[in-house]
């Protein structure tokens, strides 16, 4: 009898933890976009996006600033997405999981995974900027991200490849299909749901990051004219307005909750075209 | 190459121990010699020695596990998936010893289509599931492949069912139209060898039905090798019918004749029994 008791207890004190658990963190997350929308919703309006900034940022816009970063996740992508597909494609479907080879690349992945960021800043600025004469500029800082967001990349794929039912390469096989069509027209179509997931993750990270793109794009603020320019990234911008700018906090959040809202948009279309996709093909 | 054979032939005897009663008329397409297969340490089959004619339907019956599924994969190379497997003796395909190692694989696996137990389309739609693979052997122009689709459609009988969906997901088919659907991937490809393992097992008795009648319709146009539990089946549907048992620890060839005498003179005790204990 007073076992029972003890134990409906135990299970009321567990649901009660990780439900508080659950709440705190959703406050947490409610609390940080409110504020950012109350501190920002008024300074944001259709010329905000479309001007240069003036007065080092208190006025003005963040024109300049949105090309920049787009750019530098453009390269980032450019230079991150085959190659990564391509490792991971090898990593799947050409190594054995418990070989050496495997193991070693994964091990050094999920290592580099962890570095943190200012290491890359670090690494960007000695060998894109210097050792190949890239300078402070768009394409270093898109490169040094790319460099970043690699594993992510790369273990995401993989594991998407990996949890692919083997029906689907026996099937192509007893058809005569070649690996690469089996590869190319069978399974990374049919992975295609996890690629998003892990593109959508490296976007985010990369651009959230600042600290490796202060020593790679400089922090210039004008329009870029090519990729050779230096260009200043929207989490620079941020910071910059709230640390060295007096007086710029209200552009901050307004930058910010552009940041915020454009990382949304990015990841709620991504996910409807990846659900798409997935209906398209494959009913579950 | 395509030399008719004697019609009694020593392997066949070698198994029997007796002459056939009925000699076989038709050409040999596909001669299995001491076909021996091991997964690593463990073989699942030891010296096999069979001969499947032309355009006829070779069953193969026996108990779970004795190797039935790893020899009809032997006879289209898909062995080749698995790293630890490897298969001894010789297998003649019209001619050619198809376990040489520099065999064009993908050109076998075409002319020797294997059917899965489980249906296993491709995660894409009805269509692309039938032009896959023929755009991948060679045929491009769209009209042909869309003529093609439709032809084989309608040979395994799905045809009317999937007329209007071909570009819906191959996944959303019901069990029984996803088989006949592989059967029909199978067959745009015009193989010679049609090797099915156990097609119906996975089907509701109707599905499984129209199935085997899709086989027994298409006897005359291709050699089919069908695995089966379906003792019944076999004895519908084929023209020969082989037994294999497991044997110190490794499956062997047990009795190999034309199906009227395995199932009503059988000349081994093991398969009379087998008969007998699937009857009753
Ligand atoms: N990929 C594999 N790796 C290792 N051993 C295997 C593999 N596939 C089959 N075997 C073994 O080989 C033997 C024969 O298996 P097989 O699948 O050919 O039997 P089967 O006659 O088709 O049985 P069932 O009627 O249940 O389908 C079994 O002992 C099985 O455990
Ligand atoms: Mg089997």
């Amino acid at each position: 009898m007073a076992k029972g008791r003890w134990n409906r207890w135990r299970d009321a004190i567990v649901a009660v933890t990780t439900w508080t658990a659950a709440i705190l963190v959703a406050v947490v997350f409610v609390w940080l976009l409110a504020d950012i929308v109350i501190g920002g919703i008024a300074k944001l309006s259709w010329t905000f996006l479309t001007e240069a900034p003036r007065d080092a940022g208190r006025a003005g816009g963040i024109a300049p600033i949105l090309v920049s970063t787009a750019l530098i996740l453009a390269v980032c992508m450019v230079a991150s997405v085959p190659l990564s597909l391509a490792t991971a494609i090898l990593l799947a479907e050409f190594t054995p999981a418990d070989g050496i080879f495997g193991r070693v690349v994964r091990r050094s992945l999920d290592v580099l995974a962890g570095v943190p960021s200012i290491v890359f800043g670090l690494f960007g600025y000695a060998f894109f900027c210097n050792t190949l004469g890239l300078g402070f500029s768009i394409l270093s800082g898109g490169l040094t991200l790319a460099c970043m967001v690699l594993p992510l990349l790369i273990r995401t794929t993989e594991e998407g490849m990996r949890s692919l039912s083997d029906d689907y390469r026996r099937a192509a096989a007893a058809l005569g299909m070649t690996r690469t069509t089996t590869i190319f027209k069978v399974l990374l179509p049919a992975a295609l749901p996890s690629l998003i997931v892990g593109l959508i993750l490296s976007i985010g990270r990369a651009s959230a990051e600042t600290a490796a793109l202060i020593f790679t794009s400089g922090y210039v603020d004008r329009m870029p004219s090519s990729l050779w320019d230096s260009g200043r990234a929207i989490t620079v911008h941020i910071l910059d307005l709230a640390i060295n700018v007096p007086g710029g906090t209200e552009n901050a959040y307004a930058t910010a909750l552009v940041l915020v809202m454009a990382l949304l948009i990015i990841n709620s279309v991504a996910s409807w075209l990846g659900q798409r996709w997935l209906r398209r093909s494959i009913v579950r | 190459m395509s030399a008719l054979h004697e019609p009694v032939m020593t392997p066949i005897t070698s198994v029997n121990g007796d002459d056939l009663p009925t000699p076989l008329r038709r050409r040999l397409l596909i001669e299995a010699n001491c076909v021996t297969l091991c997964y690593g340490q463990h073989t699942a089959f030891r010296d096999i020695t069979l001969p499947i004619e032309e355009n006829s339907i070779t069953a193969l019956v026996g108990p779970s596990g004795c190797g039935k599924s790893s020899f009809l994969s032997c006879l289209n190379r898909l062995t080749d998936l698995y790293k630890q497997c490897k298969v001894t003796g010789s297998i003649l395909f019209d001619g050619d010893d198809i376990l040489r190692p520099n065999v064009d694989v993908l050109n076998l696996r075409r002319r020797v289509g294997l059917i899965f137990q489980k249906p296993n389309p491709l995660p894409l739609s009805i269509r692309e599931n039938l032009t896959l693979p023929l755009r991948e052997h060679g045929h491009g122009n769209t009209a042909e492949l869309n003529r093609k689709v439709e032809s084989v459609l309608v040979d395994v009988g799905l045809w009317d069912e999937v007329r209007d969906r071909l570009d819906s997901p191959a996944l959303a088919l019901s069990g029984g139209q996803q088989q006949r659907l592989c059967i029909a991937r199978a067959i745009a490809l015009e193989p010679d060898v049609l090797l099915l393992d156990e097609p119906c097992s996975a089907l509701d008795p109707i599905s499984s039905g129209v199935v085997e009648d899709r086989i027994a319709s298409l006897r005359d146009r291709y050699t089919i090798v069908i695995v089966t539990h379906n003792l019944a089946q076999a004895r519908r549907i084929a023209d020969t019918t082989a037994l294999l048992w497991v044997r110190d620890g490794a499956g062997h060839l047990v009795e190999y004749a034309p199906t009227r005498e395995f199932f009503e003179s059988p000349q081994q005790e093991i398969t009379a029994a087998y008969i007998q204990g699937a009857r009753g």
